[in-house]
């Protein structure tokens, strides 16, 4: 008999019961709560007379809405601006309270994105299920973890029951072999295996990124990866348990501790999948030859390397991919053959549940540090995902880094990854941007996105337009 | 949740692939604490010429004469005919929820990005999965006749045209005892009360550390 995958290891620890129509309920472990998709299932909840299956598997924070000005947030709740935001910001505060779940309100230091502050505080751990009415929860399988995205009868579903019902999915297994070149990154991987597989290659799959490349990245680049398989159409995104995983958990404060962090540890090292797994579809990609990308259309499978050029409609035989084209390059303002480095810039957006850990924080600060803003660039942000991570950077510097080069040092939340709060693009304006999507409006009405690594978003906020961070790196010129 | 059983209804055709959640219903309109008030604002960026903003009265704004949704033709449209992977991008319930205010019951195209095409089994939306050249052939069909309408049966997996031709759909045994009869699958669930009780004691038995953490 063939091995297990990861994914075959994580549903069997989880299945609650078999029903004879071939669904399965599943137990969910930690169930993530933020204000935009849970006042309807909180709603939900009480016009049925329901209570909350298990409290303590819930964790909630608000980051779609919060304002990330230091002026705007120092007044609480009262002083968002935005009186619908302020609404939705107040009654998840008023519905955690009144169920008594766990909540990092706006102005504590451990609030932050719903993704970034699960793995840092040991809340998200390898071996759980994790839920949240967020379709970037894939994020957390960065832990050996089961996590997908849920929309908000299903939030109603894990409140009331702590399962979900579902059907298994096939497995998918994205291996990249061989070194990363110097200032590639995680986030160049993911949008490279997008571009390659399309914005459904994934879909029905879980999907496992395996791979010596994979294994070299920082548990913070594994997270990127995780976060954007979503954008690749798989739901679930998964990496095995390593020393890294376990080294990164310990000492967190919901963390195991004692003999039961020994226990743990011993189970945690055993998700990963067999050598002998079989997996439904494989895809192959060599390390090596990824370079920096960057996305020019309206979809995150519209992506190239930055030495590419902007794709003609002419030469694409498919009607339907040639009219996406067309209307992507007419959305984005962009003419076909156009050299990628010379798109220009209006703004810079350094942030988002894929790109605001410290890590990503250093790569944009290492070249940020010394240069200036361009002229042609009228406003460069960098959000940090949660208050700790904003902490931990202050101690680092590289807040002044960023400061000095001119740009714009905020408080933790989504931000412009999704514009609900008043960060947002004009129309028209093209935007370099570390988040994951680029689908029209998604940073304000008209913007125009384009998704790149942290270093390559600091690199192209410094020149005005896109470049290969290579150059601006003193490791290139080793290579 | 409201049952579906059977439909026949307008057809409107929304020649686009990756028609992304955003697009269905742009963030603004997501600081809403309520599940209703979505259906004047669906594709909003693509249905008006100005910027929607919630709480606004949609119907004193200007209308784009060129998307598909604002042709005279297609107004009281109940099934909207997509292309590939329709629904992808953000988790957001909004996004069935505004295509069900707005009119929709069913919707078809050749494939579904996996989370809407779930939220859609749990507001009475129907997604309808058919073959790329079948719909293709919708695609013609729609566009050569006005007033061209289709009828959906869930119970006979079925999508007939009005010349007769029917179409035949896979749906999942569960999704579809619970579509067809309104079920709320909370209560379904809880039906199973005891089998989650005896699979959370022996989880925390077994992983402790899973439970009782974080207070």
């Amino acid at each position: 008999m063939a091995g297990k995958t990861l994914y075959d290891k994580l549903w069997e620890m989880h299945e609650v019961k078999r029903r004879d129509d071939g669904s399965s309920l599943i137990y969910i472990d930690r169930h993530i709560l933020h204000e935009v998709t849970s006042p309807q299932a909180f709603e939900g909840l009480r016009l049925a007379g329901r209570k909350p299956w298990r409290i303590d598997a819930n964790i909630a924070t608000p980051d779609h809405n919060v304002p990330t000005t230091a002026s705007e947030r120092k007044g609480g709740i009262e002083q968002i601006a935005d009186e619908v935001s302020r609404l939705q910001v107040q009654t998840l505060d008023e519905n955690c309270d009144d169920f008594g779940i766990l909540e990092f309100k706006m102005n504590d230091v451990r609030q932050g994105i719903v993704h970034v502050i699960g793995p840092e505080q040991g809340a998200t751990l390898p071996g759980m299920t994790v839920v949240c009415g967020d379709s970037h929860t894939s994020t957390h399988g960065a832990f050996g973890a089961l996590a997908h995205g849920i929309g908000t009868s299903e939030v109603e579903h894990v409140l009331a029951t702590q399962c979900l019902v579902a059907k298994k999915m096939k497995n998918m297994q994205v291996r990249v072999e061989g070194q990363l070149p110097f200032g590639v990154t995680a986030k160049d991987i993911v949008l490279a295996v997008i571009g390659r597989i399309g914005t459904a290659g994934g879909t029905g799959h879980a999907l496992e990124f395996a791979g010596s490349a994979i294994r070299d990245l920082s548990m913070e680049g594994r997270m990127t990866l995780c976060n954007m398989a979503i954008e690749a159409g798989a739901r679930v995104g998964m990496v095995a348990v390593d020393e890294k995983t376990i080294a990164y958990v310990e000492g967190r404060p919901f963390a195991p501790k004692g003999a039961d962090w020994e226990k743990a540890v011993a189970l945690w090292k055993g998700l990963v999948s067999d050598p002998d797994a079989v997996f439904d579809t494989v895809i192959e990609l060599d390390a090596s030859q990824i370079k920096p990308q960057v996305s020019w259309g309206t979809s995150p499978e519209m992506v190239l390397p930055v030495d590419q050029r902007v794709p003609d409609p002419a030469v694409e035989a498919d009607p339907i991919k040639r009219g996406s084209i067309e209307r992507a390059l007419k959305y984005m303002g962009l003419q076909a053959n156009q050299p990628i480095t010379e798109i220009r810039l209006d703004r810079v957006f350094i942030g988002s549940c894929t790109n605001s850990r410290i890590e990503d924080l250093r790569a944009a600060a290492e070249v940020a540090r010394g240069r200036k803003v361009a002229a042609n660039v009228k406003q460069a942000m960098v959000v940090p995902g949660s208050g700790l991570v904003k902490q931990q950077a202050e101690a680092e510097g590289l807040d002044r880094i960023f400061l000095e080069a001119g740009f714009e040092w905020r408080e933790p939340g989504c931000s412009m990854c999704l514009a609900m709060n008043p960060d947002k693009l004009g129309s028209g304006e093209h935007c370099a941007s570390t988040s994951n999507r680029n689908f029209e409006g998604r940073q304000g009405a008209g913007g125009r996105t384009h998704l790149v690594s942290p270093a390559m978003a600091a690199a192209a906020a410094v020149t005005g337009h896109f470049v290969d961070v290579r150059e601006l790196l003193n490791g290139g010129a080793q290579q | 949740m409201k049952a579906f059983t059977q439909h026949t209804g307008l057809v409107c055709p929304l020649d686009r692939a990756n028609v992304d959640t955003d697009q269905i219903i742009p963030k603004q309109f997501l600081k809403s604490i309520k599940r209703s008030g979505f259906g004047p604002n669906l594709f909003d960026e693509w249905r008006y010429l100005d910027v929607g903003q919630p709480g606004q009265d949609n119907s004193a704004r200007p209308i784009n004469p060129d998307f598909v949704l604002n042709f005279p033709r297609y107004h009281d449209a109940s099934v909207l005919l997509a292309r590939e992977n329709f629904g992808c991008g953000s988790s957001r319930e909004h996004a069935p929820w505004a295509l069900d205010e707005y009119g929709f019951r069913a919707v078809i195209a050749p494939s579904f990005a996996d989370i809407f095409y779930n939220n859609s089994f749990k507001n009475g939306l129907l997604p309808i999965v058919l073959a790329e050249q079948e719909v293709d052939e919708l695609f013609r069909q729609t566009e050569a006749s006005e007033g061209y309408q289709l009828t959906v049966d869930l119970d006979a997996q079925t999508v007939t045209r009005p010349d007769g031709v029917q179409y035949r759909f896979e749906v999942d045994a569960f999704r579809k005892h619970c579509l067809l009869n309104g079920l709320d699958d909370i209560g379904l669930t809880l039906q199973d009360a005891e089998a989650i009780e005896a699979f959370e004691a022996r989880h925390r038995q077994s992983q402790p550390w899973l439970f009782g953490a974080i207070r």
